[in-house]
């Protein structure tokens, strides 16, 4: 049921983990729905030069943390802000449609974060 | 190496004297039971041969088995049935909160149609009290539908005080023996059971077959409206290969039961201690020893069942989850919650169910695989660090 890239990325997810001293952390998601993820980031020059995530979820809710993270790297605040959990979607060639509303949340724990970040520097 | 199969609740292969016993029907046999002729008797013989089958193997007679597509028709005939042919009698029908979709969602369809409900609870083992079933019997109940063995977490029911209960209050009783089937003696007169429901593809048996006892005399309507087959019971051209089937898988399943019973409660207690010895924060759910034979049924706490699921079957191992995740829903397990199991804890479950095919090293294979997955997942899971963090303090 899932595209071939989704198990890729949940098979060999990159950046697990939580950055130390992060400069923003975002969570959403509860473990009553089975879907939690914590992305923390790093920010310099308004860049984000470093994204991790763990997740408590489905294939779903890992893969899309992945790419989250990967989609991410390199991108200004601004760019980073304009990511969607649909372009997560898309660029996993898609999910299946029960997923699309309850693991697909990685756009949503970046912009947790990024708005985290934003409230500490100012 | 090929697949360890460790899901026999979903269901199981066609055991090759079934196969062997079912093939003539599909092919030189092929006659139609209804008709006249020397090819339709032979089919008509065959399919009262099995229905012969099926009555001894639960201790009842031969007329008091009508066959079906499977678990869900019996089921659904037995409480549709039985609800609309005695609305003049009563408007009440007690189930329990962890029943087989089959039956609690005709029960939630009943309700719509104006007849009331009481689903009841169970406790952390997932067993029915018989005190409660007695303080739910009104003047009014006229159906009491209560599984044999829980198809999720294994549990099996004091059947025969419920039908005894049954019997006091003069109320019809329905049990669900899809699971128990074949693991359990089933006795009809000895249970005080009316009705009782049964698969043919949980007992190595085909699919799309089954059938439904229905002690002589219970008021009952049929689901369908049709011809004469099954004396009206349940029309439709008879499905005679799968029966034919149903009838060999429950005469080997008589054969087969004690063998069966002892070998796969052996690898089920080898899986189970393997299990709660070898992985921390795992634990088993439904009772410790009023549980099916090849029944094992876990919680790994921080993590969720489908991630476990799938990446036991990148291993070659085919298990099933209560997850909300494969069933489709947001909701986790409705058996777990009803055991009051919290939800978090229910997203991380795993079922495995053992059968005929299964070996010690299928089992070792699985407590060789299985840690190292659950671990993977764990150290994702921002649930797992939390919780090392308290245990650290």
């Amino acid at each position: 049921m899932y595209s071939a890239k989704v198990m890729e990325f949940f098979l060999n997810p990159k950046n697990i983990g939580e950055i130390e001293n992060p400069d923003g952390v975002g969570e959403v998601g509860n473990p009553r729905c089975g879907d939690i993820m914590r992305i923390t980031i790093k920010v310099e020059d308004d860049h984000i030069v470093d994204v991790k995530f763990k997740t408590f979820g489905c294939a779903a809710a890992i893969a899309t943390s992945s790419m989250i993270t990967e989609m991410a790297v390199g991108k200004t605040i601004k760019e980073a802000l304009e990511l969607t959990n649909r372009s997560v979607a898309d660029a996993l060639d898609g999910l299946p449609p029960i997923k699309m509303h309850c693991s697909n949340l990685a756009a949503d724990a970046l912009h947790a974060a990024i708005r985290d970040y934003q409230k500490r520097s100012h | 190496m090929g697949t360890i199969y460790l899901d026999h609740a979903a269901t199981t292969p066609v055991h090759p004297r079934v196969l062997k016993a079912m093939l003539p029907y599909l092919q030189e046999q092929y006659g139609n039971p209804s008709g006249v002729y020397h090819l339709a008797r032979e089919a008509k013989k065959a399919l009262e041969a099995a229905r012969e089958r099926v009555a001894q193997f639960i201790g009842a007679q031969a007329q008091e088995i009508v066959f079906t597509s499977g678990g869900t028709e019996s089921d659904n005939m037995a409480l549709q049935g039985v609800a609309r042919a005695n609305r003049g009698r009563g408007n009440h029908i007690i189930t329990t909160s962890i029943e087989h979709h089959a039956v609690l969602d005709t029960a939630l369809a009943l309700e719509k149609e104006g007849f009331s409900v009481t689903y009841l609870p169970v406790d952390e083992y997932g067993l029915v009290r018989v005190a409660d079933l007695k303080k739910a019997i009104r003047d009014d109940t006229i159906l009491i539908s209560i599984m044999y063995a829980n198809n999720e977490v294994g549990t099996i029911q004091p059947i025969g005080d419920i039908g005894r209960v049954a019997r006091e209050h003069n109320i019809i009783f329905h049990t669900d023996a899809v699971q128990a089937a074949g693991y359990l003696p089933l006795d009809v007169n000895r249970d005080g059971v009316d009705l009782l429901s049964l698969s043919a593809h949980k007992l190595y048996g085909p699919k799309g077959v089954g059938a439904l006892y229905i002690r002589k005399g219970t008021r009952i309507d049929t689901l369908l409206k049709g011809g004469g087959q099954e004396r009206k019971w349940r029309p439709g051209t008879e499905n005679v290969a799968g029966i034919v089937g149903l009838g060999e898988a429950v005469g080997l399943a008589r054969e087969k039961m004690q063998e069966r019973g002892a070998r796969l409660r052996h690898l089920r207690d080898m899986l189970i201690a393997g299990v709660l010895g070898g992985i921390d924060f795992a634990r088993l759910n439904g009772h410790p020893e009023k549980r099916l034979p090849g029944n094992a049924h876990f919680i790994f706490e921080f993590i969720e069942g489908e991630s476990l699921l799938l990446s036991l079957d990148l291993e070659g191992i085919a298990g099933s989850s209560g997850s909300a995740c494969t069933s489709g829903s947001l909701e986790p397990s409705h058996v777990l919650l009803a055991m009051g199991i919290p939800h978090e804890l229910a997203h991380g479950s795993l079922r495995l169910t053992l059968g005929d095919g299964n070996t010690e090293e299928d089992i070792k294979r699985v407590l060789a695989v299985l840690p190292p997955v659950v671990k993977r997942l764990r150290d994702m899971s921002p649930l797992y660090s939390q919780n090392a963090e308290v245990s650290n303090c």
